[in-house]
C-alpha cells in the first residue's frame, strides 16, 4: 500500500518551507477562512467533529482538549509541544522542517478556536537546525500579517515564540514543559488543576503536538468531514509514522490509520534486513509495552487495535528487533534511557529507574537469580500509576512486556552470562561453605 | 554523653553544626559590578521581552552565554543574572537541569554520538568508539563526555536524537550526520579540527523524505 500524504504532501519541494512555495500550494487559505469567515466557536466545532486525537502519545481528543478552557477575557496561551525526545520518535523533526508554515497556520487557527493571543513553541535543544528554520518562517508569517495585532482585521492578536529548550525528555511532559517554559528546571507539577484550567503563568493553556497542530489548516480547510473519510471510526485520520531499528529503509511514512502494522514495517519501511528475522517491535515509542512480531504484525495500526493487544500507539513510532537483537540487553538500554532522564521528584521513578537499571545490568553480567526477574517485573508494578508524571511508567510498562513476553531468553541470557552454569548448581554454590567457593570452576 | 564513635549509622555533622550554610546567599548582582559586554545584555534584554515574566528567558539567557564563552562560565553566570534581576544560583540550578548546557568547561567543538535503541541495534556503540580513537580519549569516559587529547573537541554519548532515521548518528556542533560508519569518526574529527566543512554528503539536511528514495 502506498502512502497517503496529507501532512507530507509537497514535503519533497525544498521551497515549501518559504512563505511563497507553501502559499504557492494552498497555503495560509484555511487561517484566511477561519479567522475571515468563521467565529472561534465554529472553528473550535469543527476540530471537535474531526475526532483528532493528539499525537503526541495519550491520543487525547485535540478539539475537546481545546473546549476545557474556560471562557472569558483572561490571558490565554497555546503551547505547541515540540520537545519530541522520546526514543524511536522523528517525525516532528520531519514536520518542522520540511513544512513550517503548516505547523504556524495550526497554531494561529488553534488559537483562535481556544482564545489565546500567546503562542509558544517549545523545541528541543538539540533541534537545532529546524528552529532556525522555525524562526524564518515566523518572521515571515509575522511579515504576511498571519501573526501580529490584530490579524486580517480580525481584531485578534496572536504573538508566536519559538522557544528553544536545552535538552531534557521530561519537558515533553506536559507540565515540566510549562516549568521549562516559565525558566525553572523542568520539573512535572501536580495534576489537577490540568493545564487547561491553570497552566503557563497560571493561566488556562491548551498544549498540542506538532503533527496534532499540523493537522488542523487541513481540517478547517476541507471540514471534519473530509478528515474522517480517512483512517478508523475512532482513529481518525492520517499519522506520520517513524519506523527505525532493524529494517531495510528507516524513514517517516504518512499513512491511513487502521492499516496493517506488517505494511508499514514489511512495505514502506522494507522488512527485515538480509538474512534477518523480526522477532519484537515497539509499536508507538520506547514507553509502549513490545510486541512479539507473531501478536504485533497483522493489528491494524490505530490507537483501538494497539490499546486491545495490551500496548499502544503512542507517539506513532515503531522500533523494530530482529533476530540479531538481545532483548534483556534492549530492556537495559531503555531504562537506562528513562534512568539518565528521570527527574528525581518522585521516589518510585527516580528509584525505581535507578534499581531496575541496576537489576538488568546483573542479568546481561550473569550475576541474577531468576528470583531476581520477579522483582523487576514487580517493581515496574510499584512505579505504575504512583508519580507525578508517567516517566517512570514509560520505562515500567516496556520492560514489565519484556520480561513477562521473553522471560525464557532472559533466563538463558543469566545462565551463558554467567558460565553456563545450570541453574541449581548456581544456588547450591552459593549456599556452600566458603572453602568450597574456592573450588567453583 | 561518652565519646565513643557513634554506633549504627554515621550522622550528618550537619547535626551539630546546625544546617547555616557556609557562605552567605548571593545576592542579585548589579549590573556595574559583573562587567556584562553590550551585546550579551542586549540580546538578553531582547529575549526577556518577548515573553510575559522575564524569567522565562533563563534558558536562552544561558544559549547566550555558552554562545559567548563556550560554556557557562561562574562570571556569564552572574552577567547573566545582573540583566535578569536573578540571582546567579537561580541561573545555575537551571543550566545544571539541562544537558546541553555545560557549567564547566567543554571544547570549542562538540561531538554527540547517539546511543539510544535504534541506533545501538545499529552500530552506536562501536562508532562511539571509532570517535574515542579518533579524538584520542578514553572510550568509557567518552560514553559521559570526554575531552580530545588536544582539547578541542568534546566528545560524548547521547541519548535519543530523534534521528532513528540516520542511525547510527552523531549531532556535530548542533548539525545531524548520519547513517555513519566507523571510518566516518577520524575524518569528522579531522574536518573539525582543520575548521572544514563536517562531513557534507551525511548532513541531516540534505536528505530527501525516505518514502521518496
Amino acid at each position: 500500500m502506498p502512502e497517503t500524504r496529507v501532512l507530507l504532501e509537497h514535503a519533497e519541494d525544498p521551497k515549501l518551507r518559504t512563505i511563497d512555495g507553501y502559499r504557492g500550494h494552498g497555503g495560509y487559505a484555511s487561517l484566511e477562512k477561519a479567522y475571515r469567515q468563521m467565529e472561534p466557536d465554529e472553528v473550535l466545532k469543527e476540530l471537535e467533529d474531526s475526532g483528532l486525537r493528539g499525537r503526541g502519545g495519550a491520543g487525547f481528543a485535540m478539539g475537546k482538549k481545546a473546549s476545557f478552557l474556560p471562557r472569558g477575557d483572561m490571558a490565554k496561551y497555546l503551547c505547541c509541544n515540540a520537545d519530541e525526545s522520546e526514543p524511536g520518535a522523528f517525525k516532528d523533526r520531519e514536520l518542522m522542517q520540511r513544512n513550517p508554515h503548516q505547523l504556524i497556520e495550526g497554531i494561529a487557527i488553534a488559537a483562535r478556536a481556544a482564545g489565546a493571543g500567546h503562542a509558544f513553541i517549545f523545541i528541543r535543544g538539540e533541534y537545532d537546525l529546524q528552529a532556525d528554520i522555525l524562526d524564518e518562517a515566523v518572521a515571515e508569517a509575522y511579515e504576511a500579517g498571519f501573526l501580529g495585532a490584530n490579524i486580517l482585521g480580525s481584531h485578534c492578536d496572536l504573538e508566536l515564540v519559538v522557544h528553544r529548550g536545552a535538552g531534557a525528555y521530561i519537558c515533553g511532559e506536559e507540565t515540566a514543559l510549562l516549568d521549562a517554559l516559565e525558566g525553572k528546571r523542568g520539573n512535572p507539577r501536580l495534576k489537577p488543576p490540568f493545564p487547561a484550567v491553570q497552566g503557563l503563568y497560571g493561566g488556562p493553556t491548551l498544549i498540542n503536538n506538532v503533527e496534532t497542530l499540523s493537522n488542523v489548516p487541513h481540517i478547517v480547510g476541507k471540514g471534519a468531514e473530509w478528515f474522517r473519510g480517512f483512517g478508523t471510526e475512532q482513529s481518525p485520520g492520517t499519522k506520520v509514522v517513524s519506523v527505525s531499528g532493524r529494517v531495510k529503509r528507516p524513514g517517516n511514512y504518512e499513512v491511513e490509520l487502521g492499516i496493517p502494522t506488517r505494511e508499514l514495517i514489511c512495505d514502506l519501511a522494507g522488512g527485515p534486513l538480509n538474512g534477518c528475522e523480526l522477532k519484537a517491535f515497539y509499536p508507538g515509542g520506547s514507553s509502549s509495552p513490545v510486541l512479539t512480531a507473531e501478536e504485533g504484525l497483522d493489528l491494524p495500526y490505530s490507537f483501538e487495535a494497539m490499546a486491545e493487544a495490551g500496548s499502544m500507539l503512542g507517539s506513532g513510532s515503531i522500533i523494530v528487533a530482529d533476530h540479531t537483537v538481545s532483548i534483556p540487553h534492549m530492556a537495559l538500554r531503555t531504562a537506562r534511557f528513562y534512568h539518565h532522564e528521570s527527574c528525581g521528584k518522585c521516589t518510585p521513578c527516580r528509584e525505581g529507574t535507578n534499581w531496575t537499571v541496576k537489576m538488568l545490568e546483573r542479568v546481561v553480567r550473569g550475576e541474577a537469580t531468576p528470583m531476581d526477574l520477579d522483582i523487576v517485573a514487580s517493581v515496574q508494578e510499584n512505579i505504575i500509576g504512583n508519580c507525578l508524571c508517567v516517566l517512570g511508567d514509560s520505562m515500567a510498562m516496556p520492560v514489565g512486556a519484556m520480561v513477562r513476553k521473553f522471560r525464557d531468553e532472559f533466563e538463558r541470557t543469566i545462565a551463558e552470562a554467567s558460565g553456563s552454569l545450570a541453574e541449581p548448581e548456581r544456588i547450591a554454590a552459593v549456599q556452600a561453605p566458603p572453602e568450597a567457593i574456592g573450588t567453583m570452576p | 554523653m561518652s565519646d565513643l564513635p557513634p554506633q549504627g549509622l554515621p550522622v550528618d555533622p550537619a547535626v551539630d553544626r546546625g544546617r547555616a550554610p557556609e557562605r552567605s546567599a548571593q545576592e542579585i548582582p548589579e549590573l556595574h559590578e559583573v562587567g556584562c559586554p553590550d551585546e550579551l545584555r542586549e540580546e538578553i534584554e531582547e529575549r526577556m521581552s518577548r515573553y510575559p515574566d522575564r524569567k522565562s528567558a533563563s534558558i536562552p539567557a544561558l544559549w547566550a552565554v555558552q554562545r559567548r564563552y563556550g560554556w557557562c562560565t561562574p562570571e556569564g553566570i552572574r552577567q547573566a543574572a545582573a540583566v535578569m534581576r536573578v540571582t546567579p544560583a537561580y541561573l545555575e540550578s537551571v543550566a545544571s537541569f539541562y544537558d546541553l548546557l555545560h557549567t564547566s568547561p567543554v571544547g570549542e567543538h562538540q561531538v554527540h554520538v547517539c546511543t539510544n535503541i535504534s541506533c545501538w541495534m545499529r552500530g552506536a556503540d562501536e562508532l562511539l568508539e571509532a570517535f574515542a580513537e579518533a579524538a584520542g580519549c578514553d572510550p568509557h569516559e567518552a560514553r559521559h563526555g570526554a575531552l580530545s587529547a588536544d582539547g578541542k573537541v568534546f566528545l560524548s554519548g547521547f541519548e535519543c536524537l530523534g534521528a532513528c532515521d540516520i542511525a547510527p548518528m552523531a549531532s556535530i556542533d548542533e548539525r545531524y550526520f548520519g547513517p555513519l560508519e566507523e571510518g566516518d569518526a577520524a575524518r569528522a574529527v579531522e574536518q573539525l579540527v582543520a575548521g572544514q566543512d563536517v562531513l557534507p554528503e551525511k548532513a541531516l539536511a540534505k536528505r530527501g523524505l525516505a518514502g521518496d528514495a
